[in-house]
């Protein structure tokens, strides 16, 4: 089990209020990645729920229990760091033993998941090598395995991909995806990787400065975000914000439109290409001189030929306009 | 920069550095092989160099004649004692300061550094005065309670340049895993500290046994450790050069060797991390 | 990490460590401070009444003094300028290739690790002797006549004997600041154009400035309280040619037993040092923050 809830949990460093006060429900078995840009405090969100960290006030429950007092090792949550944060001076097996160890598990209980948890991360070859010796992907696996062994009550993972390289984090997204397939267990996830956040998530938390902004599935996210804020963190590349006469002749402060939602060909919008992007599947157009922003980012199926300086002529779909008002919330 | 130098400039260099280093180690070296000399030949004109014959006649008799051995194991107890004792202080506080850090640390850290910039005549007299009351003169505990609180802010500090680079996150997960304060630091932190705690020990023992303003003022002929101890030389009495180096070389020879393998530390010790 | 736990923790193992270094500092240092403005001699007992800055005055007017303070400045200027200037020509030789860089270093730091009383002694007998060391030997052979160095320059021999003990501490923490140089830095400045003799003053040279200080202050800080090396060679003499301002209050404290001068003398070393102090502090405080 593991249904975890915030009631106006808060949190200051001394003056500066970095959480304000804040209420968020994890269901038990749910997989809940907070996002939000650098700073804005999903690690000491984390953090919080984690223990290492006192909140300033109101009260973290786990599975019902009041878990506000206890100290992080009494909450059942496992924990994968950043840096791994694995004993340098304790050999893989060590390391996964050690909250079992910490326990006081049996020898055979012991060994036996310390095998099983090295046998599903593909980690039986290296038990007996210290962590200094193993790639990073590896050393990922040896974190993760050290927070499966207890079997928590929840994961608690803190951007632990960031320091792989894309393909390998491509393939531990997957993994750890897999995990929770297979174990079901509860997890929260930081990442300010919002690609990391569409594929991983069943639910997003984004927040703003230590604010929720939204909360939801990845894809009601991407279709109904609630404000600008969250059009524009949401998906990739960015949602194109176009202000002035434009919104203004649909009712709005200003409208959005994702790059994957204008077609290239005709149309009433009109600019000059600049760098163009081929990836092969898609092609990413940089549009100038439109009138309606500095740029506008365009992205068409396949491979489209423009060169740079090229004339080229824009149609927005128009059901998929997003409508802000002044304040930046969507107008439905 | 892995670049290939031509044999003679590297030649070249050896050859100076060769030379410059043996001038500055000389001193050692005729002290050591002095040691090995009868007095006559110590003083021989002109001086021998290798070809002599050895003799160890010196050490038995710095033994017999004054006990070496006593001031030799003064000297253990003192720098030995003066630094666990101040490891034990120590540990706790550097711990603290370096992982539970709070908006004082630094102050008292300075403040710490501070006490260490008192030159020691600036309260000679006070100590002397006290030492002499509580009849702590010219005792080993004497010396090991000064020695203890003149290193304590230098092994303080250096237990707190080693052990701020432990990262916090192995901490944080070891108590993640269900560690107690106790297991933290006995199964995570303890071990990950280990080659920093055993380096400060040693540079304290070095700093420890070399002592001379404490040692010279507050202790005589008892508590006496080899720095001391070996002052007592300074009175000639007729030919005494080989005795006085063989009390000497037995005097230096286990810093020596410590102090060899203490080097990195030894920068890092007593400049305050200020240079690593 | 910052639990209202682990604070109260952290100040509980805090408290012993500073309880004893403030008893270790302010108790003494009140007593000096006190001392030094009573009339008290510990071979007249009886009263010892207060007299304001007597003791200063007199301490402060002792022709001795003076010495004291020119000789103290002098021996850590003269062991300063020695040490820094050697250091930097060591580790810049240290630091290039050649065999054998392992003994050579040893050898060239040893001298750190003798005791003081040691160093001073086999200095002065071995060595400095003008009837048996092997200066008077190697001046005989050169046919000069020999040459007295601690009765006709014993501040000069002094200087050099401190010079020779830390020589190996100026050297080893240069040395160690200038291989933690970036060689991708020095390999720009290559592909740059410029020379080694360029590499070394713009490059180098401002890397070392940091390691400079931290010798200087460091130094210093050592060299005032110079004790052993002038007690086992001079005892200040002949007359007041070597006494530095630590001999001088070890004089009449524990050799006329007059608290007062002595306290008063205490008090003003301490202020000395504390203006070395204050640079020294800012450096290594300025390392904490980074
Ligand atoms: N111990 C602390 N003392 C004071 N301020 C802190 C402390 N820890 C974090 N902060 C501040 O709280 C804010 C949120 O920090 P947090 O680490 O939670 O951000 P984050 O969202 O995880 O950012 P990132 O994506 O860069 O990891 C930041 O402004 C940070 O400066
Ligand atoms: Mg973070």
């Amino acid at each position: 089990m593991g249904r975890i809830t915030l009631e106006k949990v808060q949190k200051k460093f001394g003056e500066t209020e970095v959480i304000p006060p804040l209420d968020l429900t994890i269901e038990d078995g749910e997989f809940v990645v907070f996002v939000g840009p650098s700073g804005c405090g999903k690690s000491t969100l984390l953090r919080l729920i984690a223990g290492l960290e006192d909140v300033s006030g109101g009260d973290i429950k786990i599975d019902g229990t009041p878990a506000t007092d206890l100290p992080p090792a009494k909450r059942r949550l496992a924990m994968v760091f950043q840096s791994y944060a694995l004993y340098p001076h304790m050999t893989v097996r060590k390391n996964i033993a050690f909250p079992l160890k910490m326990a006081g598990m049996d020898e055979a209980e012991k060994t036996r998941r310390v095998e099983r948890a090295a046998e599903v991360l593909n980690l039986t070859n290296f038990l007996d090598r210290r962590p200094g010796q193993l790639s990073g992907g590896q050393r990922q696996r040896v974190a993760i395995g050290r927070a499966i062994v207890r079997e928590p009550a929840a994961f608690l993972f803190d951007e632990p991909l960031s320091n792989l390289d894309a393909a390998l984090r491509v393939g531990m997204r997957l993994e750890i995806s897999e995990l929770h397939e297979r174990l079901k267990t509860t997890m929260i996830y930081v990442t300010h990787d919002q690609v990391e956040a569409m594929t991983m998530a069943d639910k997003i938390v984004v927040l703003r400065a230590g604010h929720i902004e939204q909360v939801g599935s990845p894809l009601d996210l991407y279709r109904t975000p609630r404000n600008r804020f969250v059009a524009e963190f949401i998906g990739s590349p960015k949602m194109n914000v176009i202000d002035g006469e434009e919104a203004a002749h649909r009712d709005a402060h200003a409208i959005g439109i994702r790059p994957e939602h204008i077609d290239v060909g005709e149309g009433q919008w009109e600019g000059r290409v600049g760098v163009s992007e081929h990836l092969g599947s898609d092609t990413l157009f940089h549009v100038h001189d439109t009138g309606l922003a500095d740029v506008i980012t365009v992205r068409a199926p396949g491979e489209v030929n423009y060169k740079s300086g090229d004339a080229i002529r824009l149609s927005p779909q128009t059901d998929k306009i997003h409508r802000f008002d002044d304040k930046g919330l969507r107008i439905a | 920069m892995a670049r290939a130098v031509s044999n003679s400039v590297k030649a070249r260099n050896t050859a100076i550095a060769w030379i410059i280093a043996i001038l500055i180690f000389f001193p050692i070296l005729w002290t050591i092989l002095t040691s090995f000399k009868t007095e006559g030949t110590a003083i021989a004109d002109p001086p021998v160099f290798l070809f002599f014959d050895w003799t160890l006649e010196n050490y038995a008799t710095v033994q017999d004649r004054s006990d070496y051995f006593g001031h030799f194991m003064n000297s253990v107890i003192i720098s030995v004692g003066s630094t666990v004792i101040g490891l034990a202080i120590a540990i706790p506080a550097a711990w603290a300061m370096a992982f539970v850090p709070g908006r004082q640390t630094k102050n008292v850290l300075m403040w710490m550094l501070s006490t260490k910039m008192l030159p020691p005549v600036g309260v000679l007299v006070p100590i002397y005065l006290i030492f002499r009351d509580w009849g702590l003169l010219d005792t080993r505990i004497g010396l090991v309670i000064v020695l203890t609180l003149i290193n304590l802010p230098i092994i303080v500090w250096m237990l707190y340049t080693y052990f701020r680079e432990i990262p916090t996150d192995i901490l944080e997960a070891a108590r993640m895993d269900g560690a107690t304060l106790r297991s933290e630091v006995v199964h995570v932190l303890l071990p990950m500290a280990v080659p920093g705690i055993a380096s400060t020990l040693l540079l304290n023992i070095i700093l420890a046994w070399n002592e001379a303003f404490w040692t010279l003022n507050l202790v005589a002929a008892n508590a006496a450790p080899l720095t001391a101890f070996i002052a007592s030389y300074s009175s000639p009495e007729g030919l005494f050069y080989a005795k006085l180096s063989a009390a000497s070389t037995m005097a230096i020879a286990p810093i020596l060797i410590m102090g060899w393998f203490s080097q990195k530390q030894l920068v890092r010790g007593l400049t305050f991390g200020a240079v690593k | 990490m910052a639990t209202q736990h682990s604070r109260a923790a952290a100040r509980f193992m805090i408290a012993p460590s500073v309880v004893l270094l403030l008893a270790w500092m302010l108790i003494p240092l009140g007593m000096t401070i006190w001392f030094s403005l009573l009339r008290y001699n510990l071979l007249m007992p009886g009263e010892n009444p207060f007299v304001g800055f007597e003791n200063y005055s007199y301490f402060l007017s002792d022709p001795a003094f003076q010495t004291a303070v020119i000789n103290t400045l002098l021996l850590v200027g003269g062991v300063l300028l020695i040490t820094v200037c050697g250091g930097i020509g060591l580790a810049v030789l240290l630091d290039q290739p050649m065999w054998g860089t392992g003994i050579v270093r040893i050898m060239v730091i040893s001298p750190f690790f003798v005791m003081p009383t040691v160093s001073a002694l086999v200095w002065k007998n071995m060595f400095m002797n003008p009837v048996n060391g092997l200066f008077a030997y190697v001046a005989d052979v050169l046919g000069l006549p020999a040459y007295d160095f601690l009765t006709a320059a014993p501040l000069a021999s002094i200087i050099g004997i401190v010079s020779w003990q830390w020589l190996p501490f100026a050297t080893l923490i240069l040395l160690t600041a200038m291989q933690s140089l970036d060689s991708e830095q020095l390999e720009a400045a290559e592909m740059d154009g410029a020379s080694s003799w360029s590499r070394f003053y713009y490059i180098k040279l401002p890397h070392l400035a940091r390691a400079i200080t931290v010798v200087i202050l460091i130094q210093t800080i050592f060299l005032l309280s110079i004790f052993a090396e002038i007690y086992v060679t001079t005892a200040g003499g002949p007359g007041n040619a070597s006494i530095n301002l630590t001999y001088l209050v070890f004089q009449e404290s524990l050799q006329r037993y007059d608290v007062g001068t002595a306290s008063a003398g205490g008090v003003v070393a301490i202020i000395l040092a504390n203006i070395v102090a204050i640079f020294l502090m800012r450096m290594i405080g300025k390392n904490l923050d980074a």
